[in-house]
């Protein structure tokens, strides 16, 4: 728990993290719930879309692609 | 299994009901085909269930009725399709509910799967790809499994039909047992959030999957990863999709090339026969017209050129969306998409276009915001649909790379030329909804959270059988429908007098000062209203009305059909044209029915209408003037 809470966008490909909080809309909220994106879930970052964004993730054994605009609201922390 | 069901016929009679739930991606639709074979209602686009299909299959001389939901994340966050699935599993009383999952991505199916539990009282946890789980190394403990969520679980494999005979027998118990007692639902003391329920089930499920699924390889997804590098970077994304669609559609256009020109041979062969046959009984001439010259003609037109493509294409595009493709390109498209303010899952409804544009607009359906949906559907027309193709193929292969031999180089090229037809449409299709975000339809794009389902290897022989007999005969059939009255139509319009002129050269000469404003003729404009339809008649009705003009009454080649044309005054400029006028003209009938039923807006079926009309007739005009002045 001695790591800082950065935004999942901040992360490059290859690193993981642990979810801290969501700080989106609620209907944005429930979506990333749904997929099991609650706080204490492991992220791993693993795919650049050809533009950049969206960013496929590995989450609780599924590859889910979000976009920027959403993980710059998702505050995790590197582990 | 004691009690004994054969004896007591008055229960045998009874129909039970099965609903089919799970998340999307999880071979749903596998199971549901293997279950019920062809007994099914709906015609529903393969893979893609938006609305509830509904099927049959026998078990113990007893009829289970099985209605398969829309694949959905979560019961309870707002989508039309979460809407569906769990208005149904509450208020459609279905007798058990089978909730299908994937066995390599077990945790987060767990997370739907309890949602269904938690309002069902009679439920089969059907575990399937367990093939696919082994290869990666992934163990599943059914038993525990069963243990923790209180009902029935049974493993399943469902592309080699292995399981599917215990998941029917175990259905049949649980339909026939009390309700389960021991059904883990979720105890929501304390939550006072929809957030803290969603909160609850996660960690439900997470704690379940500690417990029943076991890896044993590291890196147990390392194939998938690699495939995704090779077909999502940005180095390689967008070029390796370009080529897959125009390999697509350059298989599509050698192979369908002979047993197109064998179809029509044949047919013209039959009609020989036929005509004989309505001279040996002294049928009226007008009769035989009608039949032979309107509605055989037509109608035979349509399948010898029709046929062949689509039943190249149309599995081969099913294998890429087998494998898992399509949700890749949505991937790799979803930002150009945006930037138009549509969504990124547009880039699957429009793929799904080009089978069918009435099917592109029912799959905006998995579009979550109303806004992005209704923009996905008005412009999902702008792709060219199995209708189109063949004519735009024919006027590529005729006019634009000069000649009609077979050669690789030749039909490369076609395949090349048909490309950029649809990188056009494409890029129309986003300039068209930039300009509908920024006018009628304004707002910014909302979340985007898609998945990217492990690749499959396409299991080829199902493929093609069902590709054929779910879109293939599907879309053919529906031509053929329209082909035989319009045949009869065309006919008549083209052999009754006003005056000295034919109906057609009336209507057509009506037409033509305005047709030829736009690099078209009175007869094309003519053939594209005629075509309303269905697109696929449209060609068919430019060649009736010159032969009915003309001298040709026979055609059994392209050089014959690009000599027709050349002799009713077409040129260069008259095929580029009529390709784009092709492109962007408004949608068949089918797709305006369905885009109304989709959005019950008239203003929004109007505008569907006369978007692609507008753009088309501004495109084509443009075009005309400009290669006036070049050619």
């Amino acid at each position: 728990m001695n790591n800082e809470a950065v935004y999942l966008w901040d992360l490059s490909v290859g690193d993981k993290a642990k979810v801290q909080n969501i700080e989106t809309s609620d209907f944005i909220k429930r979506r990333m719930l749904d997929m099991g994106l609650i706080k204490g879930t492991y992220i791993e970052v693993l795919q650049k879309s050809p533009a950049g964004d969206p960013v496929a993730y590995f989450i609780r054994g599924a590859v889910i692609a979000l976009r920027d605009e959403d993980t710059k609201k998702i505050l995790v922390e590197k582990v | 299994m004691t009690q004994n069901k054969t004896l007591d016929i008055s229960e045998n009679d009874i129909k039970k009901t099965i609903a089919l739930a799970g998340n999307p991606n999880v071979g749903k639709s596998t199971i549901f085909n293997a279950l019920t074979g062809l007994n099914q209602h709906t015609g529903n686009w393969t893979g893609k269930t938006v609305s509830n299909a509904i099927g049959k299959y026998t078990y113990n001389n007893r009829t289970f009725e099985i209605v398969d939901l829309p694949g959905t994340y979560s019961l309870f966050a707002g989508s039309a399709e979460e809407e569906v699935a769990r208005d149904y599993i509450e208020n459609g009383n279905p007798d058990a509910v089978i909730i299908v999952c994937d066995a390599t991505c077990l945790e987060r199916n767990l997370n739907l799967a309890l949602q269904i539990i938690n309002i069902s009282n009679r439920v089969i946890l059907c575990v399937n790809l367990m093939d696919e789980a082994e290869k990666k190394g992934i163990l599943i403990d059914c038993d525990e499994l069963s243990m923790q969520l209180g009902c029935e679980v049974v493993s399943v494999i469902a592309r080699s039909e292995k399981g599917l005979d215990t998941l029917k027998a175990k259905t049949e118990e649980v339909c026939d047992s009390p309700p389960q007692k021991f059904l883990r639902k979720i105890d929501f003391s304390g939550c006072s959030t929809e957030e803290e329920r969603t909160v609850k089930y996660v960690s439900a499920s997470e704690e379940i999957a500690t417990k029943c699924v076991s890896f044993n390889k590291a890196h147990y997804d390392k194939r998938d990863r690699i495939l995704d590098r090779l077909f999502t970077s940005r180095l390689t994304g967008i070029p390796i999709m370009l080529l897959l669609l125009g390999g697509i559609f350059w298989l599509t256009i050698v192979g369908a090339n002979y047993p197109s020109e064998m179809l029509s041979k044949l047919f013209n062969f039959l009609q020989i026969y036929i005509s004989s046959f309505f001279d040996y009984i002294n049928a009226p001439l007008w009769l035989s017209g009608i039949l032979v010259d309107g509605v055989y003609k037509t109608v035979t037109w349509v399948v010898s050129v029709m046929l062949p493509p689509m039943a190249i294409f149309f599995p081969l595009f099913t294998l890429l969306e087998d494998f898992g493709y399509l949700p890749r390109v949505a991937f790799n498209l979803d930002k150009f998409f945006r930037k138009s303010g549509a969504d990124g899952k547009a880039a699957l409804t429009m793929c799904m276009g080009f089978g069918c544009n009435a099917c592109g607009v029912i799959g905006c359906r998995i579009i979550s915001s109303p806004r992005e949906r209704i923009i996905a559907m008005l412009t999902n027309s702008f792709v060219p649909c199995n209708g189109r193709f063949p004519t735009l193929i024919a006027i590529i292969t005729m006019f634009l790379i000069g000649g009609v031999s077979s050669s690789v180089g030749n039909s490369l090229l076609c395949a090349l030329v048909l490309l950029l037809v649809i990188v056009l449409g494409v890029v129309i299709t986003l300039l068209a909804s930039r300009f509908l975000s920024k006018t009628i339809l304004k707002g910014e794009s909302t979340c985007f959270a898609l998945e990217l389902p492990p690749y499959r290897r396409p299991q080829i022989g199902k493929v093609i059988v069902r590709s054929i007999l779910d879109r293939t005969l599907f879309v053919l059939g529906r031509a053929v429908t329209v082909a035989v009255p319009a045949g009869a139509i065309i006919w008549i319009f083209a052999n009754i007098n006003i005056g000295n002129s034919t109906l057609i050269n009336t209507v057509s000469s009506f037409l033509d000062p305005f047709a030829s404003m736009i690099g078209l003729d009175g007869i094309i404009l003519l053939a594209f209203i005629l075509g309303f339809p269905a697109n696929e008649i449209v060609f068919p009705i430019i060649l009736m009305a010159y032969l009915s003009q003309g001298s040709l009454t026979e055609y059994e080649s392209l050089s014959q059909l690009h000599d027709l044309l050349l002799a009713n005054g077409w040129t260069v400029t008259t095929a580029i044209c009529t390709m784009l006028f092709s492109l962007c003209h408004f949608p068949c009938s089918t797709t305006m029915i369905s885009i109304y039923k989709e959005t019950k807006s008239k203003k929004y079926t109007a505008i569907a209408f006369l978007l692609p009309l507008c753009i088309g007739i501004l495109i084509c005009f443009v075009t005309k003037n400009i290669l006036s002045l070049v050619l």
